[in-house]
């Protein structure tokens, strides 16, 4: 059926002598979820408008009508090659508005995690900008690091990507208690698979055609268009959140900031790589910061379902072992990684199961209108995602759930540069240039 | 007689051949995507099942995966895609938001993609892990060897 709507804007505006030509959204490089219309002389740009929305999901509309607890999963589908940061963002802005204190051990794993996901989305941000560039072989590679460290986060939390790990107050469960092993050859592997991915494209003549100094952008502008991450760190901009406001265990932990010098596509890719090293460092410091906890696991303790039926005829002090689900978060081990506030985390299950106050203290937390309450007011807190400045704006009335929830996403930031990057540049330069900024549509239509 | 000979029904074999060769094209838009990357990689390879020739132009492809969010805006991209591919052509849903909308149960999201297109396999998950995904293509090659093949290349009455 031919197209019947009125010329665009854009259409409209252009040369009558220029092709338009229009890429995506169901185009390889543009991941699904971003059109770009391009007016074209011959193979050069001269204009484009990019157009983005093709994921709004209504994030920030249906976390109004979640409790606090429960929105955390949709916060797991911002950027969801990096499940674990938005997680963080979101515990922590309401830790920062409950004034919640958590403990040190579900500290540095945090750290540990949110730097294990680091990786993996710089990994698959390289992957799809390499194979898009041709180097097939940089994406199976990369992928193959990824596997490994999705198997450290699937290890303890049970989940690969949507795990809602990080919770309000601290993290849903110790670390598998054969943790140290996985993140030992998940580090030996990705290690192995970065020096492989610098001997195929830091001198490759291809890559470097496509990427050295294509799409430069100057250190005013990228602050100018809000960009944060390793987009602005390629521009020379030393700026890092967990440099510049420190959180969680960063300020302990040696790591330097990758700066590129040039800002254009090779910068980026390069600073991306850079700091995956620096992400895997701190992964080795945060296993050696990692205090002890109290062992969790009751291998002799009665099956849930005998310690529900026992508590209905007399109270026993026998323990019991949770369904495996719901391994690493015994009550023994809730000091560790849970904030003690009672009313911001979930009660322990054995308490649940056993007696009527922690049946009730159990229904409360989830009950309409109960649960988490914080106070009045509103509050801002970032942490350095993926892409860069990952921030949440909270407004609470004082109710159970958020009067508004907006979310800083850094992509959105990146990608409003796109448009001035290519323009006059060729059509080709498109591919390198998207590629480089890590578009991720969850974090961008929200 | 030499033993250098099989006999086969023509259906029998053209579904043989249909169920191996399957070029998908990944209709990729959110979540899933990560994961039908990973099934796609070395550690997962869905290239052992004859599925590992992806296809990026509808005209080509025999598979379409509509993996991720479907949200309306996104909506007649599909349907258009959809209806370029050349017949036979087969569809499986990847993922909670493209079998149901998922969580996403609001304003701007496709509450199914079966509301769009025909869908051969939904693959449950939010998101489906790999092993489901080839677990779905897996069906997908049962069912194709089971239909009935119309060897003169009609359409397809459903259609």
């Amino acid at each position: 059926m031919p197209d019947q709507s009125p010329p665009t804007r854009f259409a409209a505006a252009a040369r009558p002598e220029s092709l338009l030509i229009n890429m995506g959204p169901s185009h390889p490089a543009m991941h699904g979820t971003i059109r770009i219309m391009l007016e074209l002389d011959g193979e050069r740009i001269l204009n484009s408008e990019v157009e983005v929305g093709y994921l709004h999901r209504g994030f920030e509309k249906t976390c109004e009508a979640r409790t606090w607890f429960n929105l955390l999963i949709y916060t797991d589908r911002l950027n969801y090659v990096s499940p674990l940061i938005n997680n963080l963002g979101y515990a922590m802005t309401m830790e920062k508005m409950l004034g919640l204190a958590v403990p040190e051990r579900a500290q540095v794993i945090r750290a540990l995690m949110s730097e294990v996901s680091r990786v993996s989305d710089h990994l698959t941000c390289l992957a799809a900008m390499a194979m898009e560039c041709g180097a097939f072989t940089a994406f199976l590679y990369t992928m193959k690091a990824r596997e490994f460290l999705w198997d450290v986060i699937e290890q303890t939390s049970g989940a690969r990507m949507t795990t809602s790990y990080i919770r309000i107050g601290g993290v849903r469960a110790d670390l598998h208690p054969d943790y140290a092993a996985h993140v030992a050859k998940a580090l030996v592997e990705t290690r192995k698979v970065l020096k492989d991915v610098h001997g195929l494209l830091d001198k490759n003549k291809i890559f470097l055609n496509r990427t050295r100094d294509v799409a430069v952008m100057s250190q005013e502008d990228a602050i100018a268009y809000g960009w944060t991450g390793p987009c602005l760190r390629s521009t020379g901009v030393r700026y890092d959140v967990r440099k510049a406001q420190p959180y969680l265990v960063y300020d302990r932990v040696a790591f330097d900031v990758p700066l590129g010098e040039r800002g254009d596509n090779f910068d980026r890719y390069m600073v991306r790589m850079l700091e995956m090293e620096q992400s895997l460092r701190i992964i080795e410091q945060c296993v050696a910061l990692l205090p002890k906890a109290a062992p969790g696991l009751m291998a002799d303790g009665m099956p849930p379902a005998e310690a529900i039926s026992e508590a209905r005829r007399q109270k026993s002090g026998r323990p019991i072992r949770l369904s495996p689900n719901l391994e690493g978060s015994e009550k023994a081990v809730y000091k560790d990684i849970l904030a003690a506030d009672g009313g911001a985390v979930i009660p322990p299950k054995e308490e649940t199961y056993t007696s009527i106050e922690g049946l009730i203290t159990h229904f409360k937390f989830f009950m309409k209108g109960h649960g988490i309450r914080p106070p009045k007011g509103e509050v801002y807190f970032a942490v350095e995602g993926g892409n860069g400045e990952l921030g949440f704006y909270i407004v609470s009335d004082g109710s159970d759930r958020p009067y508004r929830l907006h979310l800083r996403g850094p992509c959105f930031h990146i990608v409003s540069a796109l448009e001035s990057l290519i323009k006059g540049r060729l059509i080709a330069d498109v591919i390198p240039t998207f590629g480089s900024m890590n578009m991720i549509g969850g974090e961008l239509d929200r | 007689m030499p033993g250098n000979f099989i006999t086969t029904s023509f259906e029998a074999m053209l579904g043989w051949g249909r169920k191996y060769s399957l070029f998908h094209y990944p209709f990729i838009t959110a979540c899933c995507g990560m994961e039908y990357m990973s099934a796609a990689c070395a550690h997962f390879d869905i290239d052992r099942f004859g599925a590992g020739w992806t296809r990026f132009s509808p005209r080509q492809a025999d598979l379409i995966l509509v993996v991720g969010t479907v949200t309306q805006k996104l909506a007649p991209v599909l349907r258009t895609v959809y209806d370029q591919m050349a017949e036979p052509k087969w569809v499986i849903a990847v993922g909670a938001c493209a079998v149901s909308g998922g969580i996403y149960d609001n304003y701007a999201v496709v509450q199914g993609i079966d509301q769009i297109i025909p869908v051969d396999i939904f693959v449950p998950g939010c998101p489906p892990r790999p092993e489901m995904i080839l677990e779905g293509l897996l069906a997908l090659q049962g069912k194709i060897q089971k239909e009935g093949h119309d060897w003169r290349w009609k359409k397809k009455k459903t259609s």
